[in-house]
């Protein structure tokens, strides 16, 4: 069965490192566009999701298809179609930001890499620090270049786009900002991919939301679904909704308790 | 094909200028073999006996060789920090040829080289060198350094992909710069030891040694040249492979 609606296909998914069983057959499809966050403790295996999806990993076993392509057969196609905003903050500090967003821009030879560098540091509020050099940078503003790097491509190039922990060392202001931009960019079509630990993120933003918990996907859906799924426990003179963050817990609790 | 070229010319620039900003690299692969040369040449041109020649004019030929192993230490440390850091990961999610990220290295590595080797030889030239070398022979000077710099830079490219650390990358290649010692650079074979002898008289150094040395002071060059392209050729060759295999392997 096609479906050209899906452009994430992960089935069966498995990965380990040495005795350490990770992923046990993780399965789950993104719909183009809007924001998919997986969720998961620390060590769930969501880095390892994001590393597998991306090409930088091999699995161990199952089949994925991103923009439709084999990982493992289409490495190529499907890193051009993919952009990864890892964990560590992949930028070069001995280069300023503009000449960092230049250089992702002419490896993808993009035509007007100057402008485009240019608007980029306007949204991403790095303006007045364009000329310095990335090393003299604070952590807010590496993880904003970070990203603003994974944005230096064609629409065509950034079809999705992995955030791994984007937030994670951002101010609240800067959370907030981050926010906006990857809302901004679903808006305009990109899928973000997400991962995060900070479950009020994915309650704002994410559209549909997986939970990776002991290797495998334990519950998925949009929070709508997922509140239906575990109703509210509390029901006094007003009806309280569970935050996101008593859903993932209660179910975290209730698996462990099988 | 044009992808392989833009990307590597692109991988150049930066890592070019990031030399530029980390100059102490360069500084290192001009100071230490110029004080090596300042003390060789002052201190034992007395005692060492090369015969006819100035120890200076002898000792030139190894003493680039020693620049040229210095500063690869800063191509080992660099592809080291690439591969350890985010920035790898970012340009292996990216549809770009995966080779241009090392030629970016090597081919910034061969600039590096070059400046560093020609400052050396203008100390040279102040502590007394005094080449017999036409333009011609300068020419081939230059051909046969950077097949030699090229061989070495894959080397040294080689120690950061399997280095665990950048310190440990940038140590590796310090057998580079002792070789020379064990070759004709500083003494004559002849007055080596048996086993030392044996090893110098084999080992490539020696062929691109004597050929730097007939051509700078017009001596008959022999088959040296001959041997000293062959060699740099053949590490060209095996080093390129090896570390294209081992970075793909890796990553």
């Amino acid at each position: 069965m096609f479906n050209s609606d899906i452009i994430i296909k992960v089935t069966d998914l498995h990965k380990s490192f040495k005795d350490n069983h990770v992923l046990k057959g993780v399965n789950f499809n993104i719909q183009k566009g809007g924001i998919f966050a997986l969720l998961g403790s620390n060590g769930a295996g969501k880095t390892t999701v994001v590393r597998i999806l991306s090409t930088l990993l091999k699995s161990d076993g199952g089949a994925v298809t991103v923009c439709g392509y084999d990982i493992v057969k289409q490495a190529d196609k499907v890193r051009g179609c993919i952009s990864l905003t890892g964990q560590f903050a992949a930028v070069d500090d001995s280069l300023t930001g503009k000449e960092n967003l230049r250089l992702i821009g002419q490896l993808r030879r993009l035509p007007d890499t100057n402008r485009r560098a240019d608007e980029l540091l306007h949204t991403f509020d790095l303006e007045n620090a364009a000329k310095k050099q990335v090393s003299t940078y604070s952590g807010g503003m590496k993880r904003r270049l970070d990203i603003a790097m994974s944005l230096m491509a064609t629409a065509q190039q950034r079809q999705v786009l992995f955030l791994d922990e984007p937030t994670t060392g951002l101010d609240p202001q800067n959370r907030i900002a981050m926010w906006d931009m990857v809302k901004n960019l679903a808006d305009e079509g990109t899928t973000v991919f997400l991962t995060t630990q900070y479950l009020e993120e994915a309650e704002y933003l994410a559209d549909k939301i997986a939970i990776l918990h002991d290797g495998r996907i334990i519950a998925e859906g949009s929070l709508e679904d997922l509140r239906k799924l575990f109703p509210p426990a509390k029901k006094e003179y007003v009806e309280i909704q569970p935050t996101l963050e008593e859903i993932f817990l209660k179910i975290i609790n209730e698996k462990k308790a099988v | 094909m044009t992808q392989v070229i833009s990307n590597s010319w692109t991988m150049t620039k930066r890592c070019l200028k990031t030399s530029l900003r980390n100059p102490d690299n360069i500084a290192a692969a001009i100071f230490i073999p110029a004080i090596v040369m300042a003390l060789f040449g002052l201190l034992f041109k007395n005692v060492i006996n090369v015969g006819d020649y100035n120890y200076i004019d002898f000792i030139v030929p190894g003493i680039i060789l020693q620049t040229v192993a210095q500063a690869v230490t800063g191509v080992a440390i660099s592809v080291n920090n690439d591969m350890k850091k985010g920035m790898n990961d970012r340009f292996r999610s990216m549809h770009i040829s995966k080779s241009s990220v090392l030629t970016g290295h090597v081919l910034s590595a061969i600039v590096r080289n070059m400046i560093a080797t020609a400052v050396v030889i203008g100390v040279a030239f102040i502590l007394g060198f005094r080449p017999q070398a036409g333009f011609t022979e300068w020419l081939i000077i230059a051909g046969l350094l950077i097949l030699y710099m090229l061989g070495v830079t894959w080397i040294a490219v080689i120690c950061g992909i399997i280095a665990k650390s950048p310190e440990a990358a940038g140590t590796m290649p310090f057998l580079l710069f002792v070789l020379p010692y064990i070759s004709s650079g500083f003494v004559p074979v002849e007055t080596m030891p048996n086993v030392l002898r044996q090893f110098a008289e084999n080992q490539p150094m020696t062929p691109i040694v004597d050929s730097l040395r007939a051509l700078t002071l017009g001596l008959p060059i022999g088959d040296n040249l001959t041997l000293a392209l062959f060699w740099s050729v053949l590490i060209i060759a095996v080093t390129f492979v090896i570390a294209v295999g081992l970075y793909k392997k890796k990553t």
